[in-house]
């Protein structure tokens, strides 16, 4: 039945091709564009080096990759104990747990700084005027990802046996939490993180229309009078999250390979062979 | 006896919940109150000149600019994308280029941003390789009328993210289609084409739709790219947004931004009741 | 009207790469008949279906149909119905629009394809169901539906692969005889491919046992099951006892007995003879040298299981009243009767 005719392979090729193109394309442009030395011609790494040598640029990159890590931290702090006591003692928030993790996706990045106003006059009340007070908000954004990540890993292990088992040996919740369950969602943790990453990383509506000077919002205000340096520094920003992801997918699928062992056939009784 | 004692177990076990819902609340559900509030209370009065103020020439044709943006790339998103993602499916499902499409296509679908701008600066920018590429070989300046900036220009780089956004909604609905179906038609009498149109397609088109709601919601809400590519003028209801809170100059443009974050939330609320119709279909049946 | 169509199937062979799938098979279907193909995963019994129905192109070989070969005809015009193991019914057609859709490919008008689709619905009982969908259908329901289906647009040959595999015990039972009763009533050629040999056995005119893509042997199932022709029928088609043998002269001395060797043992030598429980008798002896290790309780029959002289096992099915004789433990003299048996090499 699947008679693949020249004409439809060189078609598909085609396809390909052309997708191929119009996706890779801006990519290497980047490079190429970051990299061009447009006084003299040819080849220059000065654009990439700015990433540290410029001291505003510099500054942000370094805040940038605290508030992913605050970011992070806080998610976790937040979200993996959430989740599993939902799990083990209060199935009937579920419903209402999975909803509100799931309402970013609804509600735009744009609506949330715009209300955000009010709020965040009691929170820098508190905790002062740096960036990394985004920490609260960027938690919130990145609940759908992170939710889905934990969830996924959650479903795949029997918690309430861990749990019971922990709980029955004296372990009290955190030592459960910590020392039971996390090392077997280890997977599910990780994709939750490098997401979580990827996303403050490349944020921009809030950090902007707050004016905090995050990296991404750096890289905006240095494109117009710096072209190849911004893009030198979105590549980059690209390659980073590229290889979290390369490394994710590795790390993985190096869990994945615990194979279960096929049961050993028990031999029949000699004589009777059904 | 027994339901006081469960109200009251219930309630001290949800205390643990306490932080989640806390960061919840306050960070997404107040300020999201505080958009619908605020754009029927004018200085503690209720009133509808804030969203009054959406039926003005200026916010009527970013409200139409936005329909149009979001509305094209949905449609040449979700086209292109299907076709994509009937590329990746026909392929043979353990290759290589079939698994790194994907990886990569998710990758992409959060490509958006300021990154995506600075890759078609990059390309057909002014300066970009590909304007100063057709510069050298067809004396055309590609770049010319500094179209990229303008409502065209966001038409293209905005399909840049809604294609792999659609391959990775779409092709579980295409994996969906059981080979058992197509094989039952064709042994009861159907052509190829026949097939498509009574099962395929019948079958595919609320997940067609659904992903293609989806791509709008998306646009529609998209700021940062939109932010990157056009720093002056407000073509798009986001960009709206940013000039009325970004202006120190006339007085009472929060409010406006109030009324114009309230448009949006309706919007983008519509679009997803609608899309959640579709997958609830398509997931009967293409489970 | 349908009236059966012969099908010849002639020396087809299918090789994906390095694996022979189908390795020279010759089958022939009288008109009318159901022959059942019967083997385990991977015997090529459904690679020899779908090159029948032509969703599968045989490396050689030729499939004719009525006298005509049809190996060159696309699968949509051969005038097969088919029925798949499971999943098959078009989820988003009532139960109606399924089984009339072979009757709009072929152009049938409205009020034609209603009347035809009602009556199949009738046939296989289910006409009360005609406007729900799939999703609100048992797995037993939705196969009578598929049955309908293939069976609405009168087709030359029923080729049906593993329908039953995917439903209960219970219901696999049930749809069996039913499907039966469907295609003597119709008389359409009916090709049924099953790695569940009970199944084979009850519905088939002939059954076809396949092994490694070659036809071991086809003969009606009591004949199959009576005088299984290679040791690979034996063991795949019931129960056997596998008992030490000397053969001489077209006879096997076991169990202190003589009995006749079938078509296909050795010839002289010693060897394994492949005893059937039910051909196996047992009777209380203090002085036997055999003892009962356990009894199995199966409702009207029972196997009681019991150890020879040498060590080795034995079972013999007998009637559950029967069976009560014996318990663990036991001496009793064990021998078999004088129908023939197939000895193997050892």
């Amino acid at each position: 039945m699947k008679r693949t005719t020249v004409g439809g392979k060189v078609f598909r090729a085609v396809l390909w091709v052309a997708f191929g193109l119009f996706f890779l394309f801006p990519l290497y442009a980047m490079a190429d564009f970051s990299t061009r030395n447009l006084i003299a011609g040819g080849r220059t790494g000065q654009a990439w080096k700015n990433l540290v040598a410029d001291e505003a640029l510099y500054q942000a990159i370094v805040i940038s990759l605290l508030l992913a890590v605050f970011t992070v931290v806080a998610m976790l702090l937040v979200l993996v104990p959430t989740m599993i006591w939902v799990r083990l003692r209060t199935p009937w928030a579920k419903g209402m747990v999975e909803f509100l993790c799931l309402l970013p996706l609804t509600i735009p990045a744009l609506v949330v700084v715009v209300g955000l106003r009010n709020v965040y006059l009691w929170v820098t009340y508190f905790f002062g005027e740096s960036a990394l007070t985004l920490t609260f908000v960027y938690v919130v954004l990145v609940l759908p990802f992170a939710y889905r990540a934990i969830d996924a890993a959650l479903s795949s292990i029997d918690l309430q046996t861990l749990a019971e088992a922990a709980r029955s040996l004296g372990a009290g919740w955190p030592t459960t939490i910590l020392r039971v369950v996390v090392p077997n969602i280890w997977s599910g943790i990780l994709s939750a993180a490098f997401i979580s990453i990827a996303v403050v990383l490349g944020e921009y509506t809030i950090a902007s229309l707050s004016g905090f000077q995050t990296l991404q919002v750096q890289i905006v205000a240095i494109g117009k009078s710096d072209g190849p340096t911004s893009v030198a520094a979105s590549l980059a920003v690209l390659l980073f999250g590229f290889v979290l992801l390369l490394i994710l997918s590795l790390v993985t699928r190096g869990r994945r390979r615990v194979a279960a062992d096929p049961a050993v056939p028990t031999p029949a009784p000699s004589g009777v062979s059904a | 006896m027994p339901g006081g004692n469960r109200r009251q177990v219930r309630l001290s076990d949800g205390l643990p919940l306490l932080p989640f819902f806390a960061v919840v609340v306050i960070f997404l559900i107040i300020p999201t109150v505080t958009v619908i509030v605020g754009s029927v209370y004018a200085d503690g009065v209720f009133s509808f000149a804030r969203i009054q103020a959406l039926f003005s020439g200026t916010a009527l044709s970013a409200l139409a600019k936005s329909v149009l943006l979001s509305g094209s790339t949905a449609i040449i998103g979700a086209i292109l994308g299907a076709v994509l993602a009937w590329l990746i499916v026909s392929s043979p499902p353990t290759s290589m280029v079939r698994r790194a499409v994907i990886s990569l296509c998710s990758v992409l679908a959060q490509f958006g941003g300021v990154a995506l701008a600075f890759a078609f600066l990059a390309t057909v920018g002014l300066n970009g390789v590909l304007t100063l590429w057709a510069q050298q070989v067809f004396g055309f300046n590609l770049a010319g009328s500094g179209w990229l900036y303008s409502l065209t220009g966001l038409i293209l780089v905005y399909t840049y993210f809604q294609i792999p956004l659609m391959v990775i909604v779409f092709v579980p609905a295409l994996e969906g289609l059981r080979d058992q179906w197509r094989e039952a038609a064709v042994s009861l009498g159907g052509s190829t084409w026949r097939y498509w149109r009574e099962v395929a397609i019948p079958l595919l088109t609320p997940a067609f739709l659904g992903s293609a709601l989806l791509l709008f919601a998306n646009a529609f809400a998209a700021y940062a790219t939109a932010a990157a590519l056009v720093s002056q003028g407000s073509p798009i209801v986001p960009l709206l947004i940013r000039s009325a809170l970004t202006s120190e100059v006339v007085l009472g443009q929060s409010g406006f931004a109030y009324a114009l974050a309230l448009e949006m939330i309706v919007v983008v609320a519509v679009v997803m009741v609608a899309y959640s119709a579709m997958v609830r279909r398509t997931a009967r049946w293409l489970r | 009207m349908t009236n059966g169509v012969a099908v010849e199937l002639n020396d087809l062979t299918r090789v994906y790469g390095s694996v022979k799938a189908l390795d020279g098979l010759t089958l022939h279907i009288e008109p009318g008949e159901l022959v059942a193909l019967l083997g385990p995963s991977g015997c090529g019994k459904t690679t020899a279906l779908r090159i029948l129905a032509g969703l599968d192109e045989a490396t050689s070989g030729t499939v004719s149909v009525g006298g005509r070969d049809v190996s060159n005809v696309p699968a949509n015009k051969r005038d097969m119905g088919m029925v798949f193991q499971a999943y098959s019914l078009f989820p988003h057609l009532s139960v109606l629009d399924n089984v009339a859709f072979g009757l709009k490919m072929r152009g049938k008008p409205k009020s034609d394809r209603t009347s035809g689709a009602a009556d199949m619905l009738d046939l296989v009982g289910l006409s009360a169901h005609k406007h729900k969908y799939a999703s609100e259908l048992s797995g037993g329901q939705q196969q009578r539906v598929a049955l309908a289906r293939a069976l609405a647009i009168q087709p030359r040959v029923l080729l049906l692969d593993e329908p039953l595999s995917a439903l209960d015990a219970k219901v696999r039972s049930q749809l069996r005889d039913e499907i039966r009763r469907v295609q003597l009533e119709v008389g359409t050629t009916t090709l049924f491919v099953t790695h569940d040999q009970e199944e084979a056995l009850a519905v088939a005119d002939r059954v076809g046992v396949m092994s490694q893509g070659r036809l071991e042997q086809l003969a009606a199932p009591a004949d199959l099951y009576a005088n299984p022709a290679t040791p690979f029928v034996a063991e795949f088609v019931g129960l056997n006892n596998k008992v030490p043998a000397a053969v001489s002269s077209g006879r096997a001395q076991l169990l202190g007995t003589s009995v006749p060797t079938l078509q296909g043992s050795i010839t002289s030598g010693s060897g394994v003879a492949m005893v059937r429980p039910e051909s196996v008798t047992m009777s209380p002896d203090p002085a036997g040298t055999s003892t009962v290790s356990s009894v199995a309780f199966l409702g009207p029959i029972s196997r009681v299981y019991c150890s020879l002289a040498d060590g080795s096992v034995i079972s013999a099915q007998m009637a559950s009243t029967q069976a009560r004789r014996f318990a663990p433990g036991d001496p009793v003299t064990v021998g078999v009767e004088p129908t023939g048996v197939l000895v193997v090499p050892e």
